[in-house]
């Protein structure tokens, strides 16, 4: 047997789950060398206040770091950053580095996570003045083009969590808005029809023009300006165009090793991929999500933390069980969203409007189980809706969307 | 500058200077066990929930109305509960004693 003391555990992706894996690989008793490798030369960091607080605010990113750097040090974690990952070799363990070297592990983990997705339009092509966001050194561009805007003219294309972020944040900023999305109405893929109605009433109300059943076909640079043409004949300009449309998953590496990989990196309900002594987790994995049953592959900070505990104990040989019922928030001007739960199967929706504010709450219903509540400036919904999924409990849906009968477990169960 | 003791749900104590931040961001700095951060501070997560010892709660004040809704119905409030990341540090949380609501 290896001597445990010399066993090296190598992570590739310093975001959310590489981090939190690294943490919680010493909190479960791994006493090897825990190497942490990413591209991005900045200490990591938060990804969610990139559409948010960092982009209305701009400053330093270390501001939002996940981690002081000391931390690293005082948990003995190698920080490889600014390296690039080229290849894993999964039968002689090793992994080589874009300067040529090579590094040897005993475990492996892969949380590459995903990069912004750039559909293939005409002229649509991330340089000059346009735009896409995933990290921080994305932030520092946008911000320098929209200081190169004159009129602060700003096209966001993609109507999904990130692009209404990303308008709310520009807006915020004095830009004037146009949202364009293909669809007929915003964050269709997450979302039942109220709660996109009230996004869009409320970016509106915010003075972003929503462009909705809009489908980009081509971009045509004109001087400083863009001409973006739709299918149906219309034609928006924009002096800077930001691509929000959603993610490609990073399946290089695992794709060089030999995974299995679907929509993601296939994983077991211990995040072990094809070959046992690596793991994935994070953004780029493939799992199964035992509450709901099917496979999937989740983008939130929830699964990343929740995925890289599983990793990390697995490794350590103590096999955590965790709940996983995934949460998520997206903040936009004043307003909070929060969703726990996935929607996918639901059949019955129950509407709830709160008298005298700007607070609406929907549960999601497969026949009579809930099995998702999303929650627009209602925390109070929010966590009781977590508490019902997690309980299994049953409410009478007609108390429920009574705004006259308090949202309370004993008024509102069955 | 304060220090903050913060005791985990397994009795250890865990005594930290701070200066500015939030106390979330202090305990996330130093890793006390229960003490997430994982929103990074904006009140969606919970996962920064402490019970304030008797002598502070009132110097640390109240909480705003989105925080009072999150602790409303979680499991693990009580009276004393607050979100760690929507308390500043200052001089006169010195010597506070929080007790880290999560295993
Ligand atoms: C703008 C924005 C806003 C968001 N807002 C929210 C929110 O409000 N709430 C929420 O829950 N989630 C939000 N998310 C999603 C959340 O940030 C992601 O789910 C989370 O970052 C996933 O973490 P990860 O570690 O799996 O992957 P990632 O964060 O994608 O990290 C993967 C890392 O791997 C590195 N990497 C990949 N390949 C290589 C290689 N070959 N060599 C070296 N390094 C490599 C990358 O540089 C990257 O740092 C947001 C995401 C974005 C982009
Ligand atoms: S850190 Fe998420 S609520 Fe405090």
């Amino acid at each position: 047997m290896l001597d445990r003391y010399k066993q090296v555990c190598v992570i590739i992706g310093a975001s959310h789950a590489g981090v939190y894996a690294a943490f919680a690989l010493r909190k479960e008793g791994w006493e090897g060398k825990i190497i942490l490798i990413d591209r991005d030369p900045n200490l990591p960091y938060h990804r969610p206040p990139l559409s948010k607080k960092f982009l209305v605010n701009g400053g330093e990113i270390e501001k939002f770091a996940l981690k002081p750097l000391n931390s690293y040090h005082k948990a003995e974690i190698q920080l490889e950053l600014g390296k690039n990952v080229q290849s894993v070799n999964g039968q002689e363990k090793h992994i080589l580095l874009g300067d040529g070297n090579k590094l040897s592990y005993d475990k492996l983990i892969l949380a590459t996570g995903a990069d912004a997705f750039v559909p293939p339009i005409p002229g649509l092509e991330v340089g000059k003045q346009i735009f896409t966001l995933r990290s921080a050194e994305d932030v520092k561009e946008i911000l320098n083009g929209l200081a190169h805007c004159r009129q602060k003219q700003i096209a966001v294309v993609g109507g999904g969590f990130i692009g209404l972020e990303i308008a709310a944040s520009l807006s915020q900023m004095g830009a004037q808005v146009c949202l364009i999305e293909r669809e007929l109405r915003l964050l269709s893929r997450v979302s039942c029809p109220e709660i996109s109605d009230w996004f869009e009433n409320f970016h509106a109300e915010k003075g972003v023009s929503i462009e909705l059943g809009k489908e980009l076909k081509h971009v045509k640079r004109s001087g400083d300006t863009f001409v973006l043409e739709c299918k149906d004949g219309t034609e928006f300009s924009a002096e800077m165009i930001v691509v929000g449309v959603g993610v490609k998953v990073n399946l290089t590496l695992a794709k060089s090793a030999g995974l299995d990989t679907a929509n993601g990196i296939s994983v077991n309900g211990f995040m072990q991929t094809s070959i046992q002594d690596i793991y994935a987790i994070g953004d780029c994995s493939w799992h199964k999500n035992e509450a709901y049953g099917d496979m999937m592959r989740l983008e939130s900070v929830q699964n990343a933390v929740e995925q890289a505990k599983i990793a990390a104990s697995h490794i350590c040989g103590n096999d955590k069980k965790l709940s996983n019922i995934p949460w998520f928030w997206s903040d936009q001007f004043d307003a909070k969203l929060q969703m726990v739960g996935l929607t996918t199967a639901y059949d019955k929706l129950c509407v709830r409007k709160e008298s005298n504010s700007n607070s609406l709450s929907v549960w999601y219903f497969k026949g009579e189980k809930l099995i998702a509540v999303h929650a627009i400036n209602h925390p109070k919904a929010y966590v009781l809706g977590t508490k019902f999924i997690k309980d299994g409990s049953i409410l009478d849906q007609n108390k429920l969307q009574n705004p006259q009968i308090d949202l309370k477990p004993d008024l509102i169960l069955a | 500058m304060a220090v903050i003791n913060f005791i985990t749900q397994e009795g250890e104590k865990i005594s930290v200077e701070g200066t500015s931040g939030s106390i979330m961001e202090l305990a996330t700095s130093v890793g006390i066990a229960g003490l997430d951060g994982d929103c990074g501070g904006v009140c969606s997560c919970a996962t920064c929930h402490v019970y304030v010892n008797e002598t502070y709660r009132k110097i640390v004040g109240e909480a705003e109305k989105i925080e009072k809704e999150m602790l409303e119905f979680d499991e693990l409030a009580k009276e004393n509960s607050r979100l760690s990341c929507q308390i500043e540090i200052s001089e006169k949380l010195d010597g506070i004693e929080l007790i880290v609501a999560r295993e």
